[in-house]
This record gives C-alpha cells, structure tokens and sequence, in this order.
C-alpha cells in the first residue's frame, strides 16, 4: 500500500480518534509540551534579551549563548539531560523532563537574541528624546522601546515556536507522547498507516501552527499602524537574513 | 556516576563513530551545498525559477526527520542512501534559501560597476556577486552542518549501522546506562560546536576585505 492511502485509511478510521492513543489526545499532549517549554524559555529568554537590548551589558553573553545554543543538537541534549532528571524523578524524569527541558532550553536562543537585536536597533534619538521627556529607564523599556521592538520579539517567539514543535517529535524516542509516538511506534510495530498518518499530523500541525504565528504577527503588525498612526513608520528591520532553524 | 572504565575500553569504538559521523556530515554538507549552488545560481540568474524550488524545500522541512529515514527503507533498504538522502535534502532548505539570499544582498550598485567595467555575467558571478555573497553562504553552511550534525544522530534509528555516535546515545537509553547517553551526546555536541568554529573561520579567511572591520555578529 502506498504511503498516502495507507495514511488516509488509518486517518479515516475511527479507533484511531479513541483512547489513550487516540489522535485528539496526542495533539493534545505534543501542544501542550510545547507550550510548557516556549513558556518556560520565555520566562528567562525575554527579560533577559530586553536587558541586554537596553543597557547593553552582556551582549558578548547573548551572542555566546545563541551560537551554542543553535549548535547543540536536541537529540544530544535530551541524551545529556535524561540520567540527570531521572534521578531526580524516574517516572516523569524519563518520559516528560528531558522532552520539556531540551525544547526550552533550544527554545532560549531564538528570543533572547531577537529581544535582544529589536531593542538594540530602536533608533538612538529616539530613546535620548523620551530620556529627554524625563522618563525613567523602565519606562523608556516599556513605553517606548518595548512596542518598537515588537516585531522583531514576536518574530523570534515565532521561530522558537516552529522548533519546539518539531523537537517535541523527537521526545517519542524517549517514551514521550505527542505526535512522534505515532511514528516510532509505526515503524516498530510496522504499521504503515499509522507511521505515514503521523507524519501527516506532523507536518500539518508545523505549518499549521506556523501559519498561525504568522498571522498574530500580522495582527500585532496592523494594531500597531492603527493605534498609532502618526508614529514615524520605521518598524525595525528582521533581526538577520540568517535562517534560524 | 560514570563508569571511566568503560569509556576507556570504548575508545577505539569511539574513534569508529565519529569518523563514521563525520563521514555521513560531509558527504551531506558537499552533495546538498553543490545541488544548492546550482539550483541557487539558477535561481538568482532567472528568479522565476525560486519560488517553485523554495516551496519544495519548505516541504521537505516539515517532513520529521524520523520518518523520513523510514520511509526510505523499504526504497533503498538500509544503505547509505537511506541515510544521506535525507541528510542532503534537509541542507538544501537552509543551504538554498541562504545562497539566494547571499547574491541578492549584492548592493545594486556593485552590480552595475561591474557591468560599467566589462564584466560579462559569469565572469560577474564569479568575481563579484559570489565573493560579496561569502558571509551568508557560510552563515548557511554553520547552520547547515550543524543541523546535519544533530540528524545523523536521528538516522541511528534506522540501526545500529548508522547514526554514527547516536549509536551510543540510543544504546544507553535503552541499556538505562548514563555514561554510555553521554559518551554518544558530549562528542556529538563537541563536533557540533567544532564544526561551527570551522566555518567561522573560513569566513574570515575568504573574506580578508571584511577582517579590518569585523564586528561580533550573531550570525
């Protein structure tokens, strides 16, 4: 049976929607893993890079951090981070932590460089105009410097989105649910349906949710010219011409 | 925690591994990085010709390197193409999309001044478009061997044949045995880091001009 028809048929049969393997619960589960660490990464990612954006201490630090972060391989991560969590609990520290922590920890880079960069490139008069005006460094942060960058951080977001959702795949390998289990457990179990239906889910799910981002960023994009439209429009350019996956 | 004295007997198991990941990188990062210059050269030359390629290396990246890998089994059986096919088309994405972008940054002016002075088009290509397009090529070749680092790893599912030191990563998480996970996952990210420092420093060296005023970049 060829790959797209033995999709369809395990796709169109319903015990694949049923039970502790059914689809809507794996969805379920590979969204909310996925959520859990870009929250995680952003609790720490984003105060971080709006910092270093704004004082312009520890650049050297948020450089460092981006180049090794994207040179890590998630899989190696997850192998390095298993005995730890798993001494720590062997039950979730085999099934979910590893899976949560590498995605969080891969999910750093992106943000905090792109908090970084968007407020770094807010326009120099700018800031000394609103310091001018007598507001205090926070203030200049979130009144002014913050809203500019917007695009530029909700960019980054977007990318460490698109990753964590392709990585939370990988977690099957380590006894995590979510999508991946299809597939490993296809090819272990040789079920075609079941391993070709999962990379159907997969990919829908990566560009679906990447889409999705795409549009809050057109949202947050069009809210901004509306609300403001006298605003000089210099939305700062993309972070880098460089791929970030 | 870590039994030393199994990683001492393993060495020359190691020194098996790596060469075999390293193998299975290169021979990836070189077949992907001439398709894309090819196809990246084309599609500057004719831009028509982008966005089809484009679309079809987006594709591609949505496909779950897992899968991918098996899927190829039953087509190529457990040969070294069933782990290099994969490999290549995940460097085209990021190699593709990085060498277009490289030649379009040519500032337009630089274009025309070499027309002004006589250049033919390949002669162009080569002299001027190519070198100026250095630093987001390579930028692209940091991401790509990177991710090809991590990948050949994955295609250790596929047996114990292959995967170079994933080997070690996926024995130990099923022997439940941690130094052999880190034996496998600390080179791997060593060779990832290597790697990245390696084409750094063919940028500087094929970019002497941009050494005088270099300045930290992320990328």
């Amino acid at each position: 049976m060829n790959p797209f028809s033995a999709a369809a048929t395990w796709l169109g049969d319903a015990g694949s929607w049923q039970g502790p393997n059914g689809i809507p619960l794996r969805i379920t589960e590979h969204l909310e893993i996925s959520l859990a660490s870009l929250v995680l990464a952003a609790i720490v990612a984003l105060p971080a890079g709006l910092y270093i954006g704004h004082s312009r201490r520890g650049v050297g630090l948020a450089v460092g951090v981006a180049n090794v972060g994207r040179a890590v391989p998630s899989i190696a991560l997850m192998g390095i981070l298993l005995p730890i969590t798993q001494a720590v609990d062997p039950i979730n520290g085999f099934f979910v932590y590893p899976t949560l922590l590498a995605m969080a920890i891969l999910a750093v880079p992106p943000i905090l460089v792109n908090a970084y960069a968007g407020v770094a490139e807010v326009d120099a008069d700018v800031v000394e105009a609103a310091r001018a005006m007598g507001l205090r460094e926070g203030q200049i942060l979130r009144a002014v410097e913050v809203p500019l960058a917007l695009p530029v951080i909700i960019d980054g977001l977007r990318s460490a989105a698109v990753q964590v959702v392709a990585t939370a795949t990988l977690g099957a390998i380590l006894g995590f649910g979510g999508l991946g289990r299809y597939i490993v457990d296809g090819i272990a179990q040789q079920d075609d349906g079941m391993l070709y239906g999962g990379v159907a889910l997969v990919a829908i799910l990566a560009v679906g949710s990447e889409a999705l981002l795409v549009l809050v960023q057109r949202f947050v994009a069009r809210r901004r010219g509306v609300e403001e439209p006298r605003e000089p429009v210099g939305a700062p350019p993309e972070a880098s011409a460089a791929p970030a996956s | 925690m870590l039994d030393w004295g199994w990683m001492a007997d393993h060495l020359p198991v190691l020194a098996d591994k790596t060469g075999q990941h390293l193998e299975l990188t290169v021979i990836a990062l070189v077949i992907g990085f001439l398709i894309s210059f090819v196809v990246g050269v084309i599609a500057y030359r004719w831009p028509g010709a982008y966005p089809p390629a484009a679309i079809f290396a987006g594709v591609i990246f949505t496909i779950p390197s897992l899968a991918m890998f098996s899927a190829l089994v039953p087509i190529t059986g457990l040969s070294i193409l069933t782990a290099e096919i994969p490999l290549v088309l995940y460097t085209l994405v990021i190699l593709l999309r990085n060498i277009v972008a490289g030649l379009r940054s040519v500032p337009r002016d630089v274009v025309e001044a070499a027309d002004g002075m006589g250049f033919g088009r390949s002669r162009r290509l080569v002299r001027v478009e190519l070198p100026l397009a250095i630093p987001l090529i390579v930028a692209g070749l940091r991401v790509a061997s990177v991710s090809t680092i991590g990948l050949v790893v994955i295609s250790g599912t596929l047996g114990v044949s292959f995967g170079g030191l994933g080997f070690f990563i996926f024995e130990g998480i099923q022997r439940g045995f941690p130094t052999e996970i880190y034996f496998g996952a600390v080179p791997t990210i060593v060779l990832a880091l290597a790697a990245d420092r390696f084409f750094v420093l063919v940028e500087s060296l094929a970019t002497p001009w941009s050494r005088s005023r270099a300045r930290g970049g992320a990328t």
